[in-house]
C-alpha cells in the first residue's frame, strides 16, 4: 500500500489526541480552581526533588520573563528546524523532477 | 528529561560531564571527517539536527496529566551514528538551556548523555541489529527511534535517583518515583516519534536513497525491495 504508513501516523495521532480529550475532561472534573493540570513532567520532578528539602545550588543565567517569551523562543526553535527540513526536502525533490 | 539547572549536587554533574565529554569530543572527530569527504551528505545532516530541533521544541500533553517532549534523536543516530547526534543534541540543549532556561549548564552534561549519548545508543544499536536481521526497515526505525526517546528518559531517572536515593529504600525506590513521572509520560509521545522518524526515513528514501547507500544506512538491495513495489 503505498500511503500505508501515513495512515498508520494518521491513526496514531488521533487515538493519541482522543486520549487526551478523555484524559483532560477526568482531570478537569476533578480538580479545585486554582490547580493546573498538564505541567512539564521536568518540573514534576523538580517538584519531588525539592521535597526532600534541596535547593538547586545554581539558578538560569537568563529566564525567559514571561509565558510568552517562552513560547516566542520554543516557536523559534520549532521554525529554525522546519525551515531547514523543508529547504532540503524541496530541495531533493526538485533535482529528481528536472533528472 | 532536562534536569533543571542546579538541580545536580556535585559531585554528579561533574561526573555525567566528564562521562559525556569524550564522545562529543570523537563525535566532533567523525564529524570533521564527514565534512570532508562526504560533503553530499551535509543536507542530511542538517536535517537530522533540525529534526531535533522540532520534535523537542514540541511538548505533548501525556495520559499522565503531565506534558513532555519528544527527542528526535532517533534519525541522527541511524543515518550518523551516535558520536555525531551527541554533537547535535549538545547544540540543541545549549539553546534550551540559553534561552528557555530548559535544562542548564551545570546539568548540560547529564542532559546530553541521556539525551544525546543513551538514548542515540539504543537507536543505533537496534537499527543496525534490525537491518541485519532483514526486519522490514521502517518497523527497525519505529522501534530504534521509540525506544531511544523512552531509553532517554528512563536515563535521566537513573541519574536523579542516583543523585537523590530515597531515605527508605535508596536508589531503588527513587528510580521507581522518577521512572513514573518521566518514562511512564514518555511511552505514547516514544510511539509517535517513533512513527514520525519511520515517516521521514520513508520520504528520504524516495528523495535520494544514494545518500542511505553511501551512509552504510541501507543496502542497495534494501532500497531496490522497498521502492520496488512503489515505483
Amino acid at each position: 500500500m503505498k500511503y500505508g504508513l501515513e495512515l498508520v501516523v494518521v491513526a496514531a495521532l488521533i487515538i493519541f489526541a482522543a486520549i487526551f480529550l478523555v484524559q483532560n475532561a477526568a482531570i478537569q472534573a476533578d480538580q479545585g480552581e486554582d490547580e493546573e493540570a498538564w505541567g512539564g513532567a521536568d518540573g514534576v520532578a523538580a517538584e519531588i526533588i525539592e521535597d526532600s528539602g534541596y535547593e538547586p545550588w545554581f539558578d538560569p543565567i537568563w529566564e525567559p520573563p514571561s509565558g510568552e517569551i517562552e513560547s516566542l523562543f520554543f516557536s523559534l526553535q520549532a521554525a529554525i528546524g522546519a525551515i531547514v527540513i523543508g529547504y532540503f526536502f524541496g530541495y531533493y525533490r526538485g533535482r529528481k523532477t528536472v533528472e | 528529561m532536562h534536569i533543571m539547572e542546579g538541580f545536580l549536587p556535585g559531585p554528579w554533574w561533574q561526573i555525567w560531564f566528564l562521562i559525556s565529554a569524550p564522545f562529543i569530543i570523537y563525535g566532533l572527530y567523525q564529524l570533521k571527517i564527514l565534512v570532508n569527504e562526504r560533503r553530499e551528505a551535509l543536507p542530511l545532516l542538517a536535517v537530522a539536527g533540525a529534526f531535533m530541533f522540532v520534535l523537542s521544541s514540541l511538548k505533548l500533553p501525556s495520559v499522565t496529566g503531565s506534558c513532555s517532549h519528544p527527542t528526535g534523536t532517533g534519525l541522527g543516530a541511524i543515518l550518523f551514528g551516535p558520536f555525531i547526534t551527541s554533537v547535535l543534541a549538545l547544540i540543541v540543549l545549549i539553546y534550551q538551556a540559553l534561552f528557555l532556561a530548559h535544562g542548564g549548564l551545570t546539568t548540560l552534561g547529564a542532559n546530553v548523555f541521556s539525551m544525546g549519548i543513551a538514548g542515540p545508543i539504543v537507536a543505533w544499536a537496534i537499527y543496525r541489529a534490525g537491518a541485519k536481521t532483514g526486519i522490514n526497515t521502517f518497523v527497525t526505525v519505529f522501534l530504534a527511534a521509540a525506544l531511544a526517546d523512552l531509553f532517554t528518559y528512563v536515563m535521566t531517572s537513573v541519574q536523579l535517583a542516583l543523585a537523590f536515593p530515597a531515605e527508605a529504600g535508596g536508589f531503588t525506590t527513587s528510580l521507581v518515583a522518577f521512572g513514573t513521572v518521566f518514562a511512564f509520560t514518555q511511552v505514547p509521545l516514544a510511539i509517535i516519534e517513533g512513527l514520525v522518524i519511520a515517516l521521514v526515513f520513508k520520504y528520504i528514501i524516495a528523495v535520494r536513497p544514494d545518500l542511505l547507500v553511501g551512509l552504510n544506512v541501507l543496502t542497495e538491495r534494501t532500497v531496490e525491495r522497498i521502492r520496488g513495489p512503489a515505483a
